[in-house]
């Protein structure tokens, strides 16, 4: 099915609204460097989840690329990374560059798995 | 502020736009690439997984976002501009989805690129930023 670009970027721009603000709220609770771990280790399970998932295109844009895509973020975690090498040095650096990674990686192919398991 | 629901529409708003910027940019870039290599490739959500449009979005992003931390004055803006539009621009999720269809070796690589201009655009942002202060 193809979506309209106006109603894609409806879809897009609403899920990313929401996807903000969630990623706005967990950052309230949680501290700077933590908080980034979570929400793109949440965000990342969610779209590992989305895309294994038998839904239209309709529903991945505003899921997908909207959401999931507004609520993880890659512009904070890269300066909370700069900025754990200058303050802390580069092994901090290292261990908030790898974690990142290393967790929304395992959580994405979780995300997928889940959803194969059950649907599949 | 940040508390407030004005600080949640803020960062809505600024969400909006910069999920809505980071498609274009990913639609534009996949156009252009599909153009050049009218070649497929592993399909996500729709689109061609070759990673280009979030690397340039991210890339882009991470520097505008250390020139906003070291220049921006007001609780408004960092929320609107930074927390909303240039974090909602960015993306880590789709950035694992895209390493991931990639498959081994090209998404090793991917990651590796995206982490070594990323870093580097965002300190490139924060020494820009930070100049003359």
């Amino acid at each position: 099915m193809t979506v309209s670009p106006l109603v894609a970027t409806a879809l897009v721009g609403v899920g990313g609204a929401l996807g903000a603000a969630s990623r706005h709220w967990v950052g309230l609770r949680t501290e700077g460097r933590r908080s980034i771990l979570l929400v793109n280790a949440l965000g990342s399970l969610a779209l590992g989840a989305v895309s294994a998932a038998p839904i239209g295109s309709t529903a991945a844009l505003g899921l997908g690329v909207g959401f999931c895509g507004a609520f993880t973020t890659f512009s904070s975690f890269a300066v909370e990374t700069v900025r754990a090498a200058s303050e802390t040095g580069n092994r901090a650096a290292a261990v908030v560059a790898a974690s990142n990674i290393a967790v929304a990686l395992v959580a994405f192919l979780l995300g997928s798995l889940l959803v194969t398991g059950v649907f599949g | 502020m940040e508390r407030t629901p004005y600080g949640f529409l803020l960062v809505s708003l600024g969400g909006f736009l910069g999920a809505v910027a980071r498609h274009a940019v990913d639609v534009g870039v996949g156009g252009v690439l599909a153009a050049v290599w009218s070649g497929g490739g592993p399909t996500v959500l729709g689109g061609t997984a070759t990673g280009a449009g979030t690397l340039v979005a991210n890339v882009a992003g991470s520097f505008a976002l250390g020139l906003l931390l070291t220049r921006a004055s007001g609780d408004r803006t960092r929320l609107f501009v930074g927390t909303g539009a240039l974090s909602s621009f960015t993306t880590y999720s789709t950035f694992v989805s895209d390493a991931v269809a990639l498959g081994t070796p090209a998404g090793a690589w991917y990651v590796a690129v995206s982490y070594a201009t990323g870093f580097a655009a965002a300190a490139l942002g924060l020494a820009v930023g930070g100049r003359d202060r």
